[in-house]
């Protein structure tokens, strides 16, 4: 019986996350004065859910901090609080606070209670300060404050109450309702019944009647939805203050219908038009409100007033029902997704492989048996062609996401390491909306979060050091994700003052990473911080300074068939290129043969490709060769060699070499008998069925249905390296 | 469980069925349970440093198969295999390998009874294979087991 509950607490902290991720993207619209109207709304709504949602799983916690949270971000909705920087502020890290209770509340953490009662008097600190303001001068709203949830200005209220026939299914008494509501305040009930029919025409299951209410008592409107808290979704309620000089804008006459929405809890909106929810200095009412607005939200909607001896349900289908049909339908057409589990859609993307290898065996066979191109067979090959290529392509969309859900993150995450080392930093983002693989951006968190990181401790100066140089005090890091053939590249860029090429080569020599004469060009010492072991700061800090950072980066980025590059100007900044293939399921290769074998060496891996010359090979000792290359040496690997398919070396000058660029940096040159060409492969584990091989990475099916390896280049110059030094020893022990 | 193999019992009980095949000039029969299916030979994509009785490695149906070779497994002589020769996909835990055998020469039922316990006498390689004999009409029918048709998962280091 666990099951269940147990998967709807995981759509339940899904749902958290993605509110999370709404909430703060709201919140960083309102900081950057990006927002529109509906933004103050979804940042309410989104905090509101999540604190619906905890308290069917009994998270206190989670609820309590929600509450305080929603009853600020509510007050700001209101017009009662103005978003000032400080505010939103404030609201920024709330939200980073939000976010650690849902995860303690999801993995069974402890809540760090210091953190959320700070933030309880952060709150309450500005919302005396809103308050004062107001305090001073009660009779004198802003304009365009609504202050219908205000009890003080409201004398009663006027409640129509019209369940629906579910409402009596689900064996609610309308009477106790009646009678609860009582005790709020004196009550005088109007039954209207002119909806019943003819007895002949009666559905007994029914529900025909609508009672109207006046309340004379100046509750607040909770304590009022709190009576129909369990029918609110099985009745059509209005609640309308009376007696205080709450008016709705001109042409909005008093009295709102407001439908309540399945999945969501009742939201009253004041009796602004339904756009104009958030406090706007100069209310323009919307009498009709919009479909798409309507439906893109998931809360409550305001119908238009009616007059008020009209009863709100002259026909079976009111017109409540009917907009919320409309609705129903309008929301469908805006944003209808589906969870779907990953595994299916991967052994989707799996066939849909197969499918691709099979239509160019298809195509291969269809060549040989010599038809001619012209012909109808051909053609309707082609087609199928296409077919199966854009099959591909949306298959691979479907795992496609923007990187938004990781660049979401970023923003805490310069918060925070700005107030650890006390600069002040602006974030810019720039191509959230670039889509790549699901897989992949999983992995490029890490290294992103690290680059970040890196950008803010060692790249922005220190604040004296920015107005010493004349620049602003707030140093700026951006970030930028965008497609660049047929890859992702992820740039962060910071204007800090560059790297200091003096300091960098200083500690490559103190590590011993170069020797103390090396001549390196700029480009070189820049590229040397990737090195393992190396931290440039100063000082070694807690936040990226232990020496173990750009190399991590630069190694998961090379697992992920990416590159890591890196451009500085002194006193400018430097800007991390990151450049990862789109997806993890294909990769881009060079088919070459070495002793008749077919082999993929990934693109990614190789600088360029040459024709070496007998006078440019140099034996360094009894197994390695190296080759002369514009003034340097580059160990040469026989790869047919080095993966045991052959005894005897390649004659280098009847080979074609690979210059590739390994882990780390390590170059070598890859010798194979011949290059037939470039291609996408679909990548199949070798370890599935058999057991990893040592040299290969990966295999694939190439076009002829036969299966080719895909070599692992770091893996096989490393092993023709150590077989080198270990020559290298031998010798060196006789 | 290769050292007690002249004393271990075929622990399945009642009848099952076994499918047999030719290597050279023995037979063997496996469970017919572990079969997947069975195809012809087609060329195998060596492997670099492989044992030599793995032939290498084929494409299944997008699947990367590794092809053993059974004969050189079973410590017989080997040969280069041709279109007659058989591949027989069978399962052997969460894997699926493929045993390159000469030719499928049968189905048959064998309860326990049948099965007689191999001979103290043979090597250890047939002892870690051969788990009984099984006589049918004056032939002798080795029954194998494939726990360890595969080498073993651990890596070499190079």
């Amino acid at each position: 019986m666990e099951d269940p509950m147990a998967a709807i607490r995981e759509t339940f902290f899904q749902e958290c996350e993605e509110q999370l991720a709404e909430l703060e993207s709201g919140l960083i619209a309102m900081e950057n004065g990006t927002a529109e109207a509906e933004t103050v709304n979804a940042v309410f709504r989104a905090v509101h859910s999540m604190k619906g949602g905890a308290g069917i799983f009994s998270l206190d916690a989670l609820v309590r901090f929600a509450h305080v949270f929603e009853t600020a971000l509510d007050k700001v909705r209101s017009g009662e609080l103005v978003a000032s920087p400080h505010v939103v502020g404030v609201f920024l890290r709330a939200a980073d606070v939000l976010a650690d209770v849902v995860r303690a509340a999801r993995d069974g953490g402890q809540v760090d209670e210091a953190r959320t009662s700070a933030m309880v008097v952060e709150f309450a600190q500005i919302e005396d300060g809103g308050g004062v303001a107001k305090a001073a001068e009660p009779g004198a709203p802003a304009p365009g404050e609504t202050l219908a949830d205000t009890p003080a200005q409201i004398g009663g209220w006027e409640i129509l109450f019209t369940p629906r026939p579910e409402l009596y299914a689900k064996a609610n008494e309308t009477a106790i309702i009646l009678r609860e509501l009582k005790r709020l305040g004196p009550i005088s009930v109007e039954l209207d019944a002119s909806r019943l029919p003819e007895l002949h025409e009666l559905d007994p299951e029914g529900a025909y009647l609508t009672w109207r209410i006046w309340l004379e008592a100046a509750c607040a409107e909770e304590e009022i939805r709190h009576v129909f808290e369990f029918v609110e979704d099985d009745c059509v309620l209005s609640l309308t203050p009376r007696g205080g000089e709450v008016l709705a804008p001109a042409g909005f006459a008093p009295g709102t219908v407001i439908t309540g929405d399945n999945g969501f809890k009742f939201e009253f909106f004041p009796p602004v038009a339904e756009d104009e929810a958030e406090p706007s200095p100069e209310p323009e009412p919307e009498p009709e409100p919009e479909p798409e607005p309507v439906a893109a939200r998931a809360v409550a909607q305001i119908v238009p007033p009616r007059p008020r001896e009209e009863p709100v349900h002259e026909a079976p289908k009111s017109p409540a029902v009917e907009a919320m049909a409309a609705k129903a339908e309008a929301g469908a057409a805006v944003s209808a997704t589906i969870r779907v589990d990953l595994d299916r859609v991967d052994r989707m993307i799996d066939l849909v492989g197969e499918l691709v290898i099979n239509e160019a065996m298809l195509s291969q066979r269809v060549l040989e048996a010599g038809i001619n191109r012209a012909s109808g067979v051909a053609m309707a090959l082609e087609e199928l062609e296409h077919l199966t290529r854009e099959i591909q392509d949306s298959v691979m969309a479907i795992r496609a996401q923007p990187v938004r859900s990781v660049f979401q993150r970023m923003p805490r995450l310069v918060r925070e390491v700005a107030a650890q080392t006390g600069k002040q930093v602006k974030l810019l983002m720039e191509g959230e909306g670039t889509e790549v693989d699901k897989t992949v951006i999983e992995r490029i968190a890490d290294p992103l979060t690290h680059m970040i990181r890196n950008a803010i401790d060692h790249g922005l100066e220190p604040t004296e050091a920015r107005l010493a140089a004349g620049k602003s005090v707030e140093g700026t890091v951006k970030l930028t994700a965008l497609h660049r053939s047929g890859r992702i590249v992820l740039e962060v860029a910071d204007d800090g003052g560059g790297i200091n090429r003096a300091r960098v080569k200083q500690k490559a020599i103190e590590n011993g990473v170069i020797s103390p004469d090396a001549q390196l060009s700029d480009d070189e010492i820049d590229n040397l911080i990737f090195l393992p072991g190396f931290s440039t700061a100063a000082k070694v800090s807690d936040i990226s300074g232990r020496g173990v950072g750009m190399d991590v980066v630069r190694q998961s980025v090379a697992a992920l068939g990416g590159r890591i590059s890196i451009s500085s100007k002194p006193g400018v900044g430097s800007v991390f290129t990151l450049s990862l293939p789109l997806t993890l399921a294909v990769l881009d290769g060079m088919v070459v043969s070495a002793k008749g074998h077919t082999l993929i060496i990934p693109l990614g891996a190789i600088v360029e490709t040459l024709k070496p010359r007998g006078q440019d090979v140099f034996p360094l000792d009894r197994d390695m060769n190296v080759l002369a290359l514009r003034g340097g040496y580059v160990p040469m690997v026989d790869v047919a060699l080095a993966l045991g398919y052959s005894e005897a070396p390649i004659e280098p000058e009847q080979s074609v070499a690979l210059l590739v660029e390994g882990e780390g940096g390590v170059r070598a040159v890859l010798l194979v008998d011949a290059i037939h060409g470039q291609r996408q492969v679909v990548i199949k584990s070798l370890e599935a069925n058999y057991r990893a091989v040592p040299g290969i990475a990966a295999a694939t099916v190439m076009g002829d249905g036969r299966v080719a390896l895909i070599l692992d280049v770091d893996a096989v110059v490393k092993t023709a390296r150590s077989e080198a030094r270990g020559a290298e020893l031998t010798l060196d022990a006789n | 469980m290769e050292s007690s193999a002249q004393t271990e019992k075929p622990s399945d009980k009642g009848n099952r069925e076994l499918i047999a095949f030719r290597v050279g000039k023995q037979e063997f029969c496996i469970n017919v349970m572990m079969v997947r299916e069975i195809r012809g030979w087609t060329a195998a994509t060596a492997l670099p440093r492989a044992p030599r009785y793995v032939k290498g490695v084929i494409n299944l149906r997008g699947a990367v198969l590794p092809i053993v070779d059974l004969a050189v497994r079973l410590g017989l002589p080997g040969s280069e295999p041709t279109a007659r020769n058989v591949i027989i996909v069978v399962q052997v835990a969460q894997k699926q390998v493929g045993l390159l055998v000469d030719a499928v020469s049968d189905i048959l039922t064998a309860s326990d009874g049948n099965i007689q316990p191999s001979p103290d006498v043979c090597s250890d390689l047939v002892k870690s294979f051969v788990k009984g004999l099984l006589p049918v009409d004056g032939r002798m029918i080795s029954l194998i087991t494939l726990d360890n048709v595969l080498p073993a998962a651990e890596l070499e280091v190079a």
